[in-house]
């Protein structure tokens, strides 16, 4: 038949374009992902942040609610991973402080104790937990070899409590109330955006009211006021869900107007149109043919808003509306430093922000990433 | 190849001599060779038409002269002598491409027109605005000196009122004023040498055959040489006094017009010429005529009306926009139906309106399905276009657009099979396979997505999918228009063949005459939203009656450099047509 003999000129045209077209978009997003530097660091840290809230326990050397009066405010300790008094070997060590007082102010004064060293050993037995929610364990990636000896990698507060491990449990309320408030938001926002989007007319005109009417009103104070609705005597899972929907109850309207954009300008492809043609019904169309092709954008998206639901926590709980304590997530840490003498006497209680500074920037630097190798073709 | 280098450097005729010229995009190994030691000359006065098809580095090569090729694109060697500022010549391939004496050449003495005249001209000035500019630019006169010859210019290139329309915004010329606009702006400064890169690819073919006629009527006026760069043989048979045929980067072929048309001695130079004399021919009249009398269809009195817009805060209303005005026709059984139009005259509407992906305004269109029932198309609810959608399918014109980038092409071509639950699993899989057969595709393409095929292929899997549900009726929308011209008649002899085999009827629509008189039994002749003339189609191509397809079928470029159809053309005021009236 003579169509098999495609003319040398069409076949040099696929040549030209190389191997590349062989993979599917994925592969391609991924290529063009790998080559912007700054997002595939960023995606390691992020990856890391969340592997650290969700083995949370067995990272955490103490129970991050083991309060302890005589070492309140302690700073920062190092570990030293090599003692040197008897030639030289591994053996991590903290050095041991004692607390004292300044006889006018009653500050607390850690006084070197050269006569101890806590001696600090991995794979230590601590307090007791469920690995993974699943398996019953007491040991800890690092702890005091001694049960009951204390060491504050990061200092520790005013009731005497380890921040290290503090803030790694605050990572986990945090970061998994983005993810859930983003997931809420996602589904609003795709089902509302979507309909919007792919049908126009007067339901498009009714949504994009709503949106604007939405995006209008103050979010803070609509916080606040959604919040202080809050019951005080909730449990703490309780009051998780209830922040985490307010967040998101905002939050939706950003993403819905970026995937309505996303699906006004694909409704009119011909190969959307070729769908219709071919039967499809209605639903087909949306999530067989065009959610895929959107699939991309839609998770740069979702990675852009993540951080905005971090700080939204954040803020909230900080201005002491959100979470309360005994919960513990950074904004709850955070507002605990919120005085003055925090800032003179221990700085360190401000950690919890260094991590929300971090956790935001690099999941904002890979969705730029992932914004940007959304659209391979593009280019 | 084609050696002419030793021949006449010295001759006084010739104003640009490429040498050797190489143009890479990359470096190494990996470079692709856009232009590969390609050497032309280029002659005082006349005009060099450059030919070939997409990808065949013919656009890089114009650029190269004025060294404006696309980063990561680089001259790599050859000579590029232009003899237009003195007798021993300039070598402009050496010239700093960001240097002082590139960009004097450039406008100046060489001037460039592109395809899309849209987006080479700047939205936010007005047209005179930017003549003025390129005048001020390389000319030593003062702004009103400047204005009065942008007004010249713009009489030259025979915009009507020159001295209103250079206050227009580019938004409001139309898509020839554009292009005419451009023209004026190229030719402000007097260049030498004139370089149209594809100027006439976007525009209609009346549209077309004036700027063509144009640029010859002002090549004779100011003497200069013309490099003309296009896909299309009728264009160059019109305007050519020389012709190089480009390929995959090589210079092929190089010759008179005579020589090139007659005697060429590149094979791939006759296929070219072939592929557009094939399209003077009807290859229905050469096959076994498949037309019954049984009536498939019947459009009555269709029209589509797009309402009047409000203004903004309650404004005035603009009047209602009759994109389709009570048109009917009938298409028998077995029979080739071809809708014919420029740009605007609702041809794909008419289309749009039959397959209803567009909703008519009014009037009906009868279809006898397979099993005798008759359905109103214009009227039918979802359920009955779903079993009517199984019966006509459609083609369409983009092939990069049509397939959904997502999905591998067994996805794509099983889809209507999947979701009208005719088969599933292996069944489809076979039916795919087997479809993929039939229009020439290996079975190996099932799983490729289909960026990895080129655009015929693509077009081939669009037929697939067509012809999955066994359909009797395809529209097929301008489903050569963005392919290489020798694959265009492969792929209608492909269409012709199936018609053959599945008793298929088709409606072609087309902007492109060749492509229709080589397809249809029948033509309708639409102009403004209504159907100006239906008759057969040899009849319709080669003796219209209504005097807007003599004009339309006269603006169609010949085949052979002697006819100058287009300087004799038939020419059709832009009225309504007289039946309106």
């Amino acid at each position: 038949m003579s169509e098999t003999n495609k003319t040398d000129a069409t076949v040099n045209m696929a040549n030209l374009r190389g191997g590349v077209e062989y993979a599917s978009q994925w592969r391609l997003m991924w290529d063009r992902f790998r080559k912007h530097r700054l997002a595939l660091v960023s995606m390691f840290i992020v990856l890391a942040f969340y592997s650290i809230a969700l083995i949370a326990e067995f990272l955490a050397p103490f129970a991050p609610d083991e309060a302890d009066a005589k070492k309140v405010f302690h700073p920062p300790q190092m570990i030293h991973l090599f003692d040197t008094t008897n030639g030289f070997k591994f053996a991590p060590y903290a050095e041991a402080y004692t607390l004292t007082r300044d006889p006018e102010t009653l500050a607390p004064i850690y006084v070197l104790d050269k006569e101890h060293k806590v001696a600090v050993t991995m794979f230590a037995h601590g307090f007791k937990y469920n690995f993974l929610g699943l398996i019953p364990t007491d040991i800890h990636l690092f702890g005091p070899k001694t049960h009951g000896e204390t060491f504050f990698v990061f200092g520790s507060d005013r009731n005497g409590r380890d921040m290290f491990s503090r803030i790694i449990y605050g990572a986990r309320f945090t970061l998994s109330l983005g993810l859930i408030g983003v997931t809420l938001s996602v589904t609003i926002g795709i089902m509302l955006g979507g309909v919007s989007g792919y049908y126009g007319g007067k339901i498009d005109w009714v949504i994009q009211r709503l949106v604007e009417y939405i995006l209008s009103l103050p979010t803070i104070p609509i916080w606040l006021a959604l919040a202080a609705a809050l019951p005080k005597n909730w449990p703490p899972h309780l009051q998780y869900m209830a922040v985490t929907v307010i967040i998101s109850l905002i939050g939706w309207t950003h993403l819905a107007r970026v995937i309505r954009g996303r699906f006004l300008s694909m409704r009119g492809e011909v190969f959307v149109i070729a769908a219709k043609l071919d039967g499809c019904s209605e639903a087909r169309v949306i999530f067989r043919h065009m959610l895929p092709s959107l699939a991309s954008h839609i998770i740069a998206a979702v990675t852009l808003a993540i951080p905005s639901m971090v700080l939204a926590e954040t803020s909230l709980s900080f201005l002491g509306l959100g979470l309360q304590p005994p919960a513990i997530s950074w904004g709850v840490l955070l507002k605990e430093a919120q005085n003055i003498r925090s800032i003179s006497a221990a700085p360190w209680l401000f950690l919890p922000g260094a991590a929300v500074v971090m956790a935001v920037l690099s999941l904002n630097f890979m969705g730029d990433g992932l914004r940007d190798a959304a659209d391979p073709y593009s280019h | 190849m084609v050696d002419i280098v030793n021949t006449a450097a010295t001759n006084n005729d010739v104003i640009l001599d490429v040498r050797h010229l190489k143009t890479y995009f990359g470096t190494g190994d990996k470079a692709v060779r856009a232009v590969d030691d390609v050497s032309f000359q280029l002659k005082r006065g006349k005009t060099l038409c450059i030919v070939g098809e997409s990808g065949s580095g013919k656009s890089v090569t114009a650029r190269s002269i004025l060294q404006i090729v696309d980063p990561p694109g680089k001259i790599m060697d050859g000579e590029i002598l232009y003899y237009g500022k003195d007798a021993k010549g300039q070598d402009l391939a050496r010239l700093d491409e960001r240097g002082k004496e590139i960009r004097s050449i450039r406008g100046h003495e060489i001037a460039m027109i592109f395809q899309e005249p849209m987006t080479s001209l700047s939205p936010i000035h007005t047209i005179g605005d930017q003549i003025i500019e390129a005048i001020l630019l390389h000319q030593d006169v003062n702004k009103e000196e400047a204005k009065n010859r942008a007004i010249e210019m713009l009489r030259k290139v025979e915009i009507p009122n020159p001295a209103v329309a250079i206050e227009k915004y580019t938004f409001e010329y139309s898509g020839g004023m554009r292009q005419r606009a451009m023209i004026a702006m190229a030719l402000a400064c007097n260049p030498k040498i004139l370089i149209a890169d594809e100027p006439t690819t976007a525009l209609d073919v009346t549209t077309q055959a004036e700027i063509l006629a144009l640029i010859k009527n002002l090549q004779e006026q100011y003497g200069m040489a013309v490099l003309f760069i296009t896909h299309d043989m009728g264009v160059v048979a019109e305007i050519a006094d020389e012709i190089g045929v480009m390929k995959n980067g090589h210079l092929l072929e190089f010759g008179t017009a005579e020589e090139v048309f007659y005697t060429a001695k590149n094979d791939y130079t006759r296929e070219l010429i072939d592929s557009v004399r094939k399209l003077e021919t009807s290859a229905r009249k050469a096959r076994k005529n498949t037309t019954t009398d049984q009536k498939l269809m019947e459009v009555r009195g269709v029209s589509k009306i797009y309402p009047g817009r409000k203004g903004f805060l309650g404004g005035k209303t603009s009047a209602p926009f009759k994109a389709l005005d009570n048109v009917s026709i009938d298409l028998y059984e077995g029979e080739n139906l071809g809708i014919v139009g420029e740009s605007g005259s609702g041809k794909t509407t008419l289309g749009n309106c039959i397959i209803r992906v567009l909703n008519p305004s009014g009037g009906e269109v009868l279809y006898r399905m397979g099993s005798g029932q008759i359905v109103d198309l214009a009227k039918a609810g979802t359920h009955d276009l779903r079993e009517v959608h199984q019966e006509i399918r459609m083609v369409f014109q983009d092939p990069f657009a049509s397939l959904n980038p997502r999905m591998t092409i067994a996805q794509i071509v099983g889809e209507p099979l999947l979701v009208s639950g005719k088969a599933k699993g292996q069944a489809l899989r076979d039916r795919v396979t087997e479809l993929l057969a039939t229009v020439g595709l290996p079975a190996m393409a099932l799983d490729r997505y289909p960026h990895a095929f080129s655009g015929g292929q693509r077009q081939r899997i669009g037929i697939a999918r067509a012809l999955a549900c066994n359909p009797r009726l395809i529209i097929a929308d301008e489903a050569t228009s963005a392919l290489d011209v020798t694959l265009r008649s492969q792929i209608l002899d492909l269409l012709l063949d199936l018609q053959e085999k599945l008793n298929l009827s088709f409606i072609l629509v087309s902007h492109d005459i060749g492509v229709i008189r080589y397809f249809c039994d029948r033509v309708a002749v639409m102009y403004k939203g209504q159907l100006v003339e239906v008759g057969e189609a040899e009849k319709i191509c080669s003796a219209p009656d209504h005097a807007y397809t003599k004009a339309l079928i006269s603006a169609v470029p010949g085949t052979h450099p002697q006819d100058k159809r287009i300087m004799n053309r038939h020419r059709y005021n832009a009225e309504a047509p007289s039946k309106v009236a």
